[in-house]
C-alpha cells in the first residue's frame, strides 16, 4: 500500500496514550473495590498462621503423624472402613445415576421433536423447565444437610450417607450432562430426529457415541467427589473412614489420622487411573 | 443388486407439491431476504430430480422444505396429499419416517463404527428395542454390507467413522440412505467430497436405486454435467426463485449460462477443491472441569 494515501493523523502526531487503558485500569479498580468487602467478611488475615503460638501448635500436630499407625488391628479396621467408604460412593454415584440419567433425557432440549422445526412447544418446554428446577433443588441442598435429614430419618450409619450422596450427585449429574450432551456435535441426534427415528434411538445412535467418553470421565470423577464427600459424611455418623478420622483426630492420634489420609490419596489416585484408561478405551 | 427391497417393493415413492411456497432460514436476519420467495414445483411418485444453481440460491432451504425441517412462511406444501405442518406431531414423526434426508456434511457420531451408523438408516422402521440390541450385536449385517458395497466401501463395515476420509464418510451417509424405510429421498450436494470418478459412480448408484424402488429423488448438485447426464428432469434455482423446470435434454447452453450469470467458476466446477485424503488423527477428547 502507499502511504501517501493514507490519511494524515488529524492532530499531526501519534497518540500519545492507548485509548484503551483507561478502561483497564477502571474494572481492576472496581475488582480490588469488590473484594476488599469479600475478604473482611471471611475474616482472611493469612498471618495470623505464622504467629509463634500457631506456629508451634501446627508443628505439633503435624509431628505427630510420624511414626503412622500399623498394628495389625488398626489396619484391619482401616480396610473394613475403606471398603465400606468405597461401597458408599459406589452405590451412592450409581442411584444418583438412576435419578439423573431419566432427567437428564428428559431435560436435554437436542433431543426435543418440536425444537427441530422452530420453538419448543409449549408442553415440552414446562417439562423442561420443571425438571430444571427439580435438578437445582436437588444439588443446592449440601449432601451434609440431607446426611443430617437422613441420620434422623434411618439411623446412624452409611445408609443416611448413601442417600444423600444419591440426592445431591443426581442433581449434579443431570446437570453437567446435560450440559455435555449439547455441547457435543448434535448434528447426527438432529438428523435421526429429522429422518423419523425417535428420541431415545436418536440418544442411543448419534448422542451418546458422540459423547460417551465426556459422560464416563465426569462420572468417574464424580464418583472420586463421592470418596471425598463420604469422609465428610463420616463425620455426622454416616460411618465409613470418616468416622473413623473424625475419632482420631478428637483424641489427637496423628499417626492414625496420617494413615488414613494416604489411604484418600490411593483411592482418588486409583480414581485417576479408571478414569484416564476409560477414556482411553472409548476415545 | 438392489438392497432391501423387501421393506419398500410394495411401497413406491411419495409425491410432493409446493404452491407459492416461501421460507426463511431460522437463523435469518429479520431484514433479508426469505431463502425461497414463491416457489411452485411439483414432483409425481416415482420421479428423480436435480436441482442446480449457484450458491445462494436456495437449494438447501428447499430441501429442508421437503423434508419437513422447515415449515414454510407462506403458500403450502403437500406429500401425497398430506399438509405436514397441519398434522399432529406424532403423526408428522411418522411422516418423516418416509423421507430420507441427506444433509451435506454427514450425519455420523466420529467414534461411531460405521456398520452401526449405516444400520441407523433402519432406525424409524425398529422399536426401541431391536434398536438397542442392533447396539450390542448388529442386526443386519449383510444388509449393511450390501449396502456399503453399492459404494465401494464394504471393506469399511467395522472401522471407525473417523478413520475414514471425508469422501469415504459422505459415502456413509448415502449408504444409510439405501437402509431407510424411506419413499422419498432428499440429497444434499452429495458430491461435494467426492471426486469426478466417484461422483458418477455414487450418483449413478443412487438413480439406480431409486428408479428400482420407483421412489422419489431429489437432489441438489453443484455438478451440472452429472445432473443433465443422471437426472431425467432438471429444476434451475436462482435467488430462491426456480428458473426453469424441464426436462434435462431441453436443458439448453443458454439456459445454464443465464442461471450462472456472474457465478461462471462455480458452472466450470471450480468449487470442487475438496480433497479426497484421509482424515488428520482423531479430536483428542475435550475435558470438562466442573
Amino acid at each position: 500500500m502507499n502511504t501517501s494515501t493514507l490519511t494524515p493523523f488529524p492532530f499531526g502526531s501519534p497518540p500519545l496514550r492507548d485509548p484503551a487503558w483507561v478502561g483497564r485500569v477502571a474494572w481492576l479498580s472496581v475488582l480490588v473495590v469488590l473484594l476488599w468487602p469479600l475478604t473482611v467478611a471471611t475474616e482472611f488475615k493469612p498471618w495470623v498462621l505464622l504467629e509463634a503460638d500457631n506456629l508451634r501448635v501446627s508443628a505439633q500436630f503435624i509431628s505427630s503423624f510420624w511414626p503412622l499407625a500399623h498394628s495389625s488391628e488398626f489396619l484391619l479396621m482401616v480396610a473394613r472402613d475403606t471398603w465400606r467408604t468405597v461401597a458408599m460412593a459406589t452405590v451412592g454415584v450409581t442411584l444418583a445415576l438412576v435419578i439423573a440419567i431419566p432427567l437428564t433425557l428428559l431435560n436435554t432440549r437436542v433431543l426435543s421433536v418440536s425444537a427441530l422445526s422452530g420453538r419448543m412447544a409449549r408442553v415440552p418446554f414446562l417439562v423442561r423447565q420443571a425438571v430444571r428446577w427439580l435438578l437445582i433443588v436437588l444439588r443446592s441442598i449440601p449432601e451434609l444437610v440431607w446426611a443430617l435429614v437422613f441420620v434422623r430419618v434411618v439411623g446412624l450409619g452409611p445408609t443416611a450417607g448413601v442417600l444423600a450422596i444419591a440426592l445431591t450427585y443426581g442433581g449434579m449429574l443431570g446437570k453437567v450432562y446435560g450440559e455435555i450432551l449439547e455441547s457435543s456435535g448434535t448434528q447426527p441426534t438432529e438428523t435421526l430426529l429429522r429422518n423419523g427415528s425417535g428420541r431415545l434411538q436418536a440418544f442411543f445412535y448419534g448422542l451418546l457415541p458422540t459423547s460417551a467418553a465426556e459422560l464416563t470421565s465426569y462420572t468417574v470423577y464424580r464418583w472420586e467427589c463421592a470418596i471425598r464427600s463420604s469422609v465428610v459424611l463420616g463425620f455426622v455418623g454416616a460411618g465409613g473412614l470418616g468416622q473413623q478420622l473424625d475419632n482420631s483426630m478428637k483424641m489427637f492420634n496423628g499417626g492414625e489420622v496420617a494413615s488414613m489420609l494416604l489411604v484418600f490419596v490411593a483411592l482418588v489416585a486409583l480414581a485417576d487411573r479408571v478414569s484416564a484408561g476409560l477414556r482411553k478405551a472409548l476415545g | 443388486m438392489t438392497v432391501a427391497t423387501a421393506l419398500t417393493t410394495s411401497n413406491p415413492g411419495l409425491s410432493l407439491q409446493l404452491v407459492d411456497l416461501s421460507a426463511r432460514h431460522p437463523a435469518a436476519r429479520s431484514g433479508a431476504a426469505a431463502a425461497l420467495r414463491g416457489v411452485s414445483l411439483r414432483v409425481n411418485a416415482g420421479e428423480q430430480v436435480a436441482i442446480i444453481g449457484p450458491s445462494g440460491a436456495g437449494k438447501t432451504t428447499l430441501l429442508q422444505v421437503l423434508a419437513c425441517a422447515l415449515p414454510p412462511t407462506e403458500g403450502s406444501y403437500t406429500l401425497d396429499d398430506q399438509h405436514p405442518w397441519q398434522l399432529p406431531r406424532r403423526a408428522l414423526q411418522t411422516l418423516r419416517g418416509q423421507l430420507f434426508l441427506a444433509p451435506q456434511v454427514p450425519p455420523l457420531p466420529p467414534r461411531q463404527r460405521v456398520v452401526t451408523s449405516v444400520l441407523a438408516g433402519r432406525l424409524p422402521a425398529m422399536g426401541l428395542w431391536a434398536s438397542l440390541r442392533s447396539l450390542f450385536y448388529p442386526g443386519d449385517i449383510p444388509a449393511a454390507f450390501q449396502a456399503l458395497e453399492r459404494f465401494d466401501l464394504a471393506e469399511k463395515l467395522f472401522e471407525r467413522v473417523d478413520r475414514l476420509s471425508g469422501g469415504e464418510r459422505q459415502r456413509v451417509g448415502l449408504a444409510r440412505g439405501l437402509l431407510a424405510p424411506a419413499r422419498l429421498w432428499l440429497i444434499d450436494e452429495p458430491l461435494s467430497a467426492l471426486d469426478p470418478t466417484r461422483s458418477r459412480q455414487a450418483i449413478a448408484t443412487l438413480v439406480e436405486e431409486a428408479q428400482a424402488r420407483q421412489l422419489t429423488l431429489v437432489a441438489t448438485l453443484h455438478q451440472v454435467d452429472v445432473a443433465l447426464s443422471h437426472f431425467p428432469r432438471v429444476v434451475g434455482m436462482r435467488d430462491g426463485q426456480v428458473a426453469f423446470d424441464l426436462p434435462a435434454a431441453q436443458v439448453s447452453r443458454e439456459h445454464l449460462t443465464r442461471l450462472y450469470d456472474q457465478y461462471e467458476h462455480e458452472l466450470r466446477g471450480e468449487v470442487l477443491v475438496v480433497s479426497d485424503a484421509p482424515s488428520a488423527a482423531p479430536q483428542p477428547v475435550a475435558m470438562h472441569c466442573r
